[in-house]
């Protein structure tokens, strides 16, 4: 288990009688994006903060990349990107000048600096942008430069707070094709949100916070399976004589459902899709339309907590607190 | 707990910021004009009064700082006026100001210590007012030369040189009160207030103050004041209060500096008088050592307030 790069055992962060952060656990792998997902104020941001050593950790222990960052914050810091929420920049210089500023922070010779200054902007689509000072910027273009400041940084780990908060959907894609592009280069990504369905596409597993707890942890399609009840909807759109009969024959499907003109739902165990198509193609049936609908955080968020009335009361309690 | 690497890591860069920050922004050239303009009306003043004068003086150039024409002050008082207005106004915000722009997490994120931060900052204030205080000075000597037309001598170069170090001091102390109040207050207006308020009631208020709550503790005994002198236990009390203020401090320093003739800060028993040969020069360096201890008060200062700012940033919450 080498390719361990986040390790939580027991954190657990009090702010005098209040436990902001109680007894979490969780490890992120290399080039793994995990979601940290939650309300606001459910200890998603302290998490964080305990991780770059800014603040105090109560209890329990945290390594990131090997490193403890209570003790060697320098050198976590050195290989992890921060991108905080709602990042700000110095108004009055420049998008490379504030990147210069950062590169000479973490110490990188001249000639390298400007090199890794025009790639990183390049890569968050800011080239044109790099002599422009940054109050002209808009609020998805500051989160780039966030990022791109993670990439000049050359960082393992990219730890983005909230990064789309505020952003209207085009930036948003933007700003998650860029998280993707992490990814691909083996930047294992922590990411916090509270907007579930927006990070739900990039996220390969989740945790689920709640009052400082994470109550839930897992890929999306795991945690589906398991709160949802297990089963997978298939929808489909064809026509063909007695289709739905035939579609009901198939292995592992319970159930049939009219949605509309030839459109049809199926409830099964399994993905039933390979033979769903086979069905149609069989009949002769013309194939509009076939998919399997992801499970949605959202729905999981709102079952796992209609089934546990009480920790919803102290979530929101906790919520409180943190407010 | 021992941290890894030093404190220091990445202070060159952030003072180096800073610096060019100062350097370059509004409230610097409005603050240097503020100074100029202020600085070479008295420096009129005192050349005026200074060339109407026909008596002869030793140290004619230290008049330059210390001569005043009605209606205006003399440079030295226009000086401890807009020093501390200059350190107030360079640092109100440095710290809180970060944290409203929302960079000090991102800042923080990169592998440096806040103490680098914190530090880069009091250097960079300090480096700045030193620049223009030390700018401000040559403009006096020069204007010096050229409008009295006498060069100074060596005891008045050094002199005046003590008083730019002591002057740097001071506006180091009004640094390190602007920047702990820029730390305790998260808005940038209320710090600049409470700065203001304190440098208003230290000022001007307290050296008022420390003579009556002098004679609440030290009542004035009758039969001194029959022969009409000062009661020593209240004179003391009252030294020992007005003290408390940098601005006392920095007055007595730069009358010891800049007036030869000064023996002593305090009251002075008859005792003390003996074999002295009243208005005669002292040496420059036995004027240092009477302002010595007023000096280590105003470094002290700065210390203690830059230490108690220290430690409140560091337990500070960075999340904005």
């Amino acid at each position: 288990m080498s390719d361990i790069v986040i390790e939580a055992n027991g954190l657990t962060k009090k702010y005098g009688a209040a436990t902001a952060v109680d007894r979490i656990s969780f490890s992120v792998g290399r080039g793994e994006i995990f979601g940290l997902l939650g309300p606001n104020g459910a200890g998603k941001t302290t998490t964080i903060l305990m991780m770059l050593g800014l603040t105090d950790i109560s209890d329990g222990g945290i390594r990131v990349l090997g490193f403890d960052p209570a003790r060697e914050p320098l050198s976590v810091k050195r290989r992890v990107g921060y991108l905080p929420d709602t990042v700000g920049f110095y108004d009055q210089l420049t998008a490379a000048d504030n990147l210069r500023y950062t590169a000479r922070l973490i110490g990188f010779k001249k000639a390298e600096r400007e090199e890794k200054i025009s790639a990183a902007l390049d890569r968050v689509g800011l080239a044109d942008f790099a002599d422009k000072r940054v109050s002209t910027f808009s609020r998805g273009m500051r989160q780039r430069l966030g990022l791109a400041e993670i990439l000049m940084k050359g960082a393992q780990i990219a730890i983005l707070d909230e990064p789309t908060s505020g952003l209207d959907p085009h930036a948003t894609s933007e700003l998650l094709a860029i998280i993707r592009g992490f990814k691909a280069e083996g930047v294992s990504v922590l990411l916090s949100s509270h907007l579930l369905e927006r990070v739900q596409s990039v996220c390969d597993r989740v945790a689920l916070f709640s009052a400082g707890r994470i109550a839930l942890m897992g890929s999306v399609a795991e945690l589906g399976r398991e709160i949802l009840g297990g089963g997978f909807v298939v929808d489909i759109e064809a026509d063909g004589a007695g289709l739905a009969e035939r579609l009901a024959l198939i292995p592992g499907v319970s159930g049939v459902e009219r949605i509309g003109i030839s459109k049809l739902r199926l409830h099964a165990d399994r993905d039933v899709r390979p033979e769903a198509a086979a069905e149609v193609v069989g009949s002769q049936g013309r194939l509009r339309y076939l998919g399997v609908q992801e499970p949605s955080l959202d729905a999981i968020y709102n079952r796992y907590f209609e089934n546990r009335p009480n920790e919803e009361l102290a979530m929101k309690d906790g919520a409180r607190h943190a407010a | 707990m021992r941290r890894e690497g030093s404190a220091f890591q990445g202070i060159g860069v952030v003072v180096l910021k800073e610096l060019s920050d100062h350097l370059t922004s509004v409230r610097m050239r409005v603050l240097e004009w503020l100074v100029v303009l202020v600085a070479l009306a008295a420096l009129y003043g005192a050349i005026q009064q200074i060339k109407d004068t026909t008596a002869e003086d030793p140290f004619l150039f230290l008049r330059l700082f210390t001569t005043s024409r009605d209606p205006l002050p003399s440079f030295v008082s226009f000086i401890s006026f807009l020093v501390p207005l200059m350190a107030i106004g360079l640092g109100f915000d440095s710290v809180n100001g970060e944290y409203n722009r929302r960079t000090l997490s991102r800042i923080l994120a990169q592998p440096i210590y806040r103490d680098a931060l914190l530090f880069g900052k009091f250097l960079a204030g300090l480096a700045t007012l030193a620049i223009s205080l030390i700018t401000l000075w040559l403009l006096v000597m020069g204007l010096g030369l050229l409008l009295i037309g006498i060069p100074p001598g060596a005891e008045e170069i050094g002199r005046s040189v003590i008083f730019l170090v002591v002057t740097i001091i001071y506006a180091g102390v009004w640094l390190s009160v602007a920047l702990l109040f820029s730390i305790v207050f998260r808005s940038a207006a209320t710090a600049a207030l409470v700065t203001l308020g304190i440098w208003l009631f230290i000022t001007f208020i307290w050296p008022v103050l420390a003579g009556a709550v002098a004679q609440a503790i030290v009542p004035l005994d009758p039969r001194y004041t029959a022969l009409g002198l000062q009661t020593p236990g209240t004179a003391e009390a009252e030294h020992f209060l007005a003290r408390l203020s940098p601005s006392t401090l920095f007055a007595e320093t730069v009358v010891a500096i800049l007036d030869p003739t000064t023996r002593s800060l305090g009251p002075i028993y008859l005792s003390q008088l003996q074999g002295a040969v009243l208005g005669a020069p002292l040496p420059i360096g036995e004027s240092v050592l009477i302002a010595w201890p007023q000096t280590v008060g105003m470094i002290a200062s700065a210390i203690v307030l830059f230490v108690i700012g220290y430690v409140i940033f560091q337990r500070q919450e960075v999340r904005a």
